[in-house]
């Protein structure tokens, strides 16, 4: 381990309290109206709460019958299936990107790309359509299928470029071993590529956990609206509930947080250096 | 004799069975939807369980929405006949709704009208047809601190001579605080004036010279009076009149829910207008059950929404849901005639102007309120503002294009297939593409599920969604231009060239938006991923997880938030440029500031994306390269160059380039920061497409072109800096 000067690292740790304190600051303010038991918008300099008071969270939680918790379900259960299929769909489609030189690949690849172009407020009454005839509106597996597609593009690319940088001899040495194609791309190239996994799948639960436009546009069951539907509620032709708002967000950003600390070391795992020498 | 009994019997049962099976079957259930929150809600769904209670033969259930996507909800789901059967709305869409089928009318046999007060039943009056059925209706009053102002004012002089005594603009202490750059809440002071927004033929008369007095009132109330802050929106009016900043406000009923508790408040009509001898009459906005016109049991709803506004259940939604009621009856309550906030609604009620139901009306917000905020700011005299509103209207309402045939365009698609086909056939057989297909059957496999996901759930969308770019929409339908929406936004027509409303001003902002805060991501989130990677930094774990924060919480409030930091007055920036010694700067009345706002703003936001994926990305450079560097005598400079940046590259290009993409349509933030202020001049074309579609006129032919043309700038972007190439 090198040694580090100690200019160098208070210079390090300033720099990057001044970054946590810029970022954070504007969050102080969504904190404090959480807090403070009143819907009114807090424009005060001081960011500390006068009161501290749970009733913001509570009445989230068991307005309209609690239905809360179903809806957090709903979110879960969205967001966890488009990152799985998400990313499945996007491992895949990297590889053969990566690994294989087919007539339609520079389209193909370009074609992705391309579909990220598209304004999204174009597809959603088309989407609605289409969705109504296959009788997947106000259903999960619709919001799934949508979600799943967006992230598509960008998994793809990111996990494409990260493939390039494996190297071929360790799959050429396990060739030669005999395993099959797929035992290379699970057992091989997979492990390998974890930053890029972590990242892709980050992306992807994101995308899903906050839509919010395409859940309102297809979604008409209470039972079945996801938590970014739930915030807007709050908001009004006139006025808005910011107590309850701002609550809500404390609450939609919690697993977001969560899941990127528990995916975090993963992310800077370093795993090629060293596999292959020479 | 006994056999007759028992036939008898069996006969009488069966026929019990029947009824009971033709009754359950004849059981029908409705659905109402509405967009009520907190104590409106339950009282309105309480009110509900009554009803199936006493009529389990005709049943409803109840859909809440957000208020940001009910009308387009309502607008979208009730032709595809997914929409309820009865809904509860304000009155304001009449126009169009009623022009769109998506009402059913209410005639004489219906029902009879004369139980609730006229201007509510006229609100809902269109082209000599009755729509709906008043509930409810809201105006804006007079609210007051009661510890501050013992008796309400009123006239105008006398309520500005009382918020004087209040006001303290150093210690941020106002008489008056209302939203004075909205046309809804201004609506007020002009027809107190003697101001008009449309004559009886439907012509648009604001530019007159009461409503220029009246702009040259508002105006007064924060300059030469001083009483009232500048750039008040409604968070700035709630905040301050919550924490006793200001003696008086002018707002709605809905203004009740967000004052706190120990507020010792009253409300008053407002006042009379001093120099007219009028009261100020605010706006009126009716909520009314209305009946979807694709409803399979139209007459059970009207019976379920003509209950509602009955006098049990309107003393009911008053009491408990503390709404203003429409039905008369329900006022010899006393109850509610003792109620004074009740009361003060119900006489304000009787100085109001109904909100046009017209269709046009929806033109007149922008026009007018960009009218108000020039003269606040004093950048106009109001006359001039009338002009350049009504001008502007007028570029809304243009008269849509001519009909085309569709003849040239089947042909025309018709011959890019057919090339397409002969170029793709052609290329196929002459490099003898066949051997390297079945070579590489793997890679298909592979693909396969995400291309057939990305064709079916993207790609045919936004064909089907751009092909709307070659029709016109008015009242509900769709006429064939071709490409006269492009030719009309290429040409610019209707306004100049540097117009903030044409395409190559908007082109001109949005790229400049697109390449500042690409850079600043990149760059920042670049510096950050380099200090979080090294091993010798202790909290590395912890600086991740904090500064990943703004992508993690929901942009929409934290986006206000910086909005309010922006704030000329109350805002953080302003108070830290203060503190420095130097001059507060108005944010939002410049083109450099408001952009600025904007862009840090979404730099804020964008950063963390950038640095996760920079340190996700530099895992694959192995450290031994860039060590190797250094004890070669390379500069960080050097091995950033030649050594990091290189290998960053694979997985840097796809993330600058989506992140372009992206940033090129990032409508939330221009909407909600800048809101494309001033006048317009830092609108980006998606938000600028967003306003054609549903803030002037639901022009949707128009904006899906401004979509199609977003996609053909990027698609050219792209193509010509050689991103769309695979470089290996």
């Amino acid at each position: 381990m090198r040694t580090i000067s100690t200019p160098k690292l208070i210079a390090t740790h300033v720099s990057l309290m001044a970054a946590c304190a810029i970022v954070l600051y504007p969050v102080l303010w969504v904190i404090k109206m959480a807090l403070t038991p009143s819907q009114g918008f807090s424009m005060s300099p001081n960011p500390i709460p006068d009161q501290v008071s749970m009733s913001n969270f509570h009445h989230l939680v068991t307005m309209n019958d609690g239905i809360f918790w179903r809806q957090l379900g709903n979110s879960i259960i969205i967001s966890v299936a488009t990152t799985v299929i998400g990313v499945a769909l996007a491992c895949t489609a990297a590889y053969a990107f990566s690994r294989f030189r087919f007539p339609g690949r520079t389209l193909g690849m370009a074609g992705f790309l391309i579909t990220q172009m598209f304004p999204g407020v174009v597809m959603a009454i088309p989407l609605y359509i289409l969705l109504n005839r296959l009788d997947l509106l106000n259903t999960l597996s619709g919001l799934v299928l949508v979600y799943s597609t967006s992230s598509l593009p960008f998994c793809v690319w990111m996990l494409k470029g990260y493939f390039d940088t494996i190297p071929r001899d360790l799959e050429e040495a396990a060739i030669m071993d005999g395993a099959s194609q797929w035992v290379i791309f699970t057992q091989v190239i997979l492990p390998l590529a974890r930053p890029a996994i972590v990242v892709t799948a980050l992306f992807s639960f994101m995308t899903a956990w906050n839509e919010f436009i395409l859940a309102a546009t297809f979604l008409t069951k209470r039972e079945m609206f996801t938590l970014p539907m739930v915030l807007q509620s709050f908001v009004g032709s006139y006025s808005t509930d910011w107590g309850y708002f701002a609550a809500g967000a404390i609450i939609v950003s919690l697993p977001v947080m969560l899941l990127f600390f528990a995916l975090q070391k993963f992310l800077v795992g370093g795993l090629t250096a060293g596999a292959v020498k020479g | 004799m006994i056999r007759t009994r028992r036939a008898l019997r069996a006969l009488v049962l069966a026929w019990a069975l029947v009824c009971c099976i033709v009754q359950t079957a004849w059981a029908d259930e409705l659905t109402l939807w509405h967009s009520y929150r907190g104590a409106e809600q339950e009282t309105l769904e309480g009110l509900l369980d009554e009803w199936n209670q006493q009529h389990p033969e005709l049943t409803v259930t109840a859909e809440p929405f957000a208020p940001s996507v009910y009308t387009s909800k309502l607008t979208n789901d009730i032709p595809q006949g997914n929409g309820p059967d009865l809904f509860i709305a304000a009155h304001e869409r009449v126009g169009d709704w009623s022009q769109t089928k998506l009402l059913a009318e209410w005639t004489e046999q219906d029902a009879s009208f004369t139980a609730y007060h006229p201007a509510t039943v006229e609100a809902l009056v269109y082209d000599g047809k009755r729509w709906g059925v008043p509930l409810s209706y809201k105006s804006a009053a007079l609210f007051y601190n009661t510890e501050m102002v013992k008796s309400p004012p009123d006239t105008t002089d006398a309520l500005i001579a009382e918020a004087k005594k209040h006001t303290a603009p150093k210690e941020k202490r106002y008489g008056l605080v209302y939203e004075s750059t909205n046309m809804y809440m201004h609506a007020g002071w002009l027809f107190g004036f003697g101001g008009q927004i449309f004559d009886e033929q439907g012509n648009f008369i604001l530019e007159s010279k009461e409503s220029a007095r009246s702009f040259a009132f508002a105006r007064a109330l924060i300059n030469e009076h001083g009483i009232v802050p500048e750039e008040a929106d409604g968070t700035l009016v709630s905040h301050l009149f919550n924490s006793k900043q200001a003696a008086f406000a002018i707002n709605g009923p809905w203004f009740l829910g967000e004052l706190d508790k120990d507020l010792p408040f009253a409300i008053a009509p407002l006042p009379i207008v001093s120099a007219t001898g009028q009261p100020a009459k605010p706006f009126l906005t009716v909520e009314a059950a209305f009946i979807s016109a694709r409803s399979k049991n139209p007459d059970g709803a009207r019976k379920i929404a003509l209950f509602l506004a009955d006098k049990q259940a309107s003393i009911t939604r008053a009491i408990k849901g503390r709404q203003p009621v429409a039905n008369l009856s329900a006022y010899q309550d006393r109850r509610i005639s003792e109620d004074r906030i009740l009361m003060t609604f119900r006489r304000q009620l009787d100085a109001t102007v109904p909100m046009p139901n017209r269709p046009e009306m929806s033109s007149v917000w922008e026009p007018t309120n960009r009218a108000l905020r020039r003269v606040m700011r004093g950048a106009v005299e109001p006359d001039a503002a009338l002009t350049e509103a009504k001008a502007l209207f007028e570029v809304f309402q243009r008269p849509p294009p001519k009909e085309r045939s569709l003849a040239p365009l089947i042909t025309g698609l018709a011959l890019l297939l057919l090339i397409a086909l002969v170029i793709g056939v052609r290329r196929f057989t002459r490099e003898n593409m066949w051997p390297k297909v079945k070579a590489n059957l793997p890679a298909y496999v592979y693909l396969a599920p995400a291309i057939l996901g990305m064709m079916i759930l993207i790609v045919i969308p936004f064909v089907v969604g751009s092909i709307v770019s070659l029709f016109v929409h008015t009242q509900g339908s769709f006429t064939f231009v071709g490409l006269e929406n492009f030719w009309r936004i290429i040409t610019s027509q209707d306004y100049g060239v540097t117009d903030p409303l044409s395409f190559y001003f908007t082109l001109l902002v949005t790229v400049m938006w697109t390449a500042i805060n690409v850079f600043l991501h990149v760059s920042i989130g670049m510096g950050l991923a380099l200090l979080l990677r090294e091993p010798w930094l202790k909290l590395r774990g912890i600086y991740r997880v904090l500064l990943i924060v703004p992508w993690a919480v929901p942009n929409y409030i934290t986006a206000l938030i910086w909005k309010g930091m922006f704030h000329k007055q109350f805002g953080a920036i302003n108070g830290l440029l203060d503190a420095l010694g130097l001059e507060p700067i108005s944010w939002f009345s410049k083109f450099s500031t408001a952009f600025a706002a904007n862009v840090t703003t979404n730099t804020w936001l964008g950063f963390p994306f950038m640095m996760v994926v920079i340190l996700g990305a530099l895992q694959a450079i192995p450290r031994d390269l860039e060590e190797a560097a250094e004890v070669d005598g390379a500069t960080w400079w050097q091995r950033m160059r030649y050594v990091t940046l290189p290998l960053l590259r694979p997985s840097l290009v796809p993330a600058v380039v989506l992140g372009t993409v992206w940033t090129f349509n990032m409508f939330n933030i221009i909407y909600l920061v800048s809101g494309g202020e001033p006048d317009g001049a830092t609108e980006i074309l998606i938000s600028e497409s967003y306003k054609w579609a549903f803030e002037r006129q639901n022009q949707y032919g128009y904006a899906a072109a401004y979509s199609v043309l977003i996609f053909l700038v990027l698609l050219a972007y792209s193509a010509s800096t050689g991103q769309l190439k695979t470089r290996d």
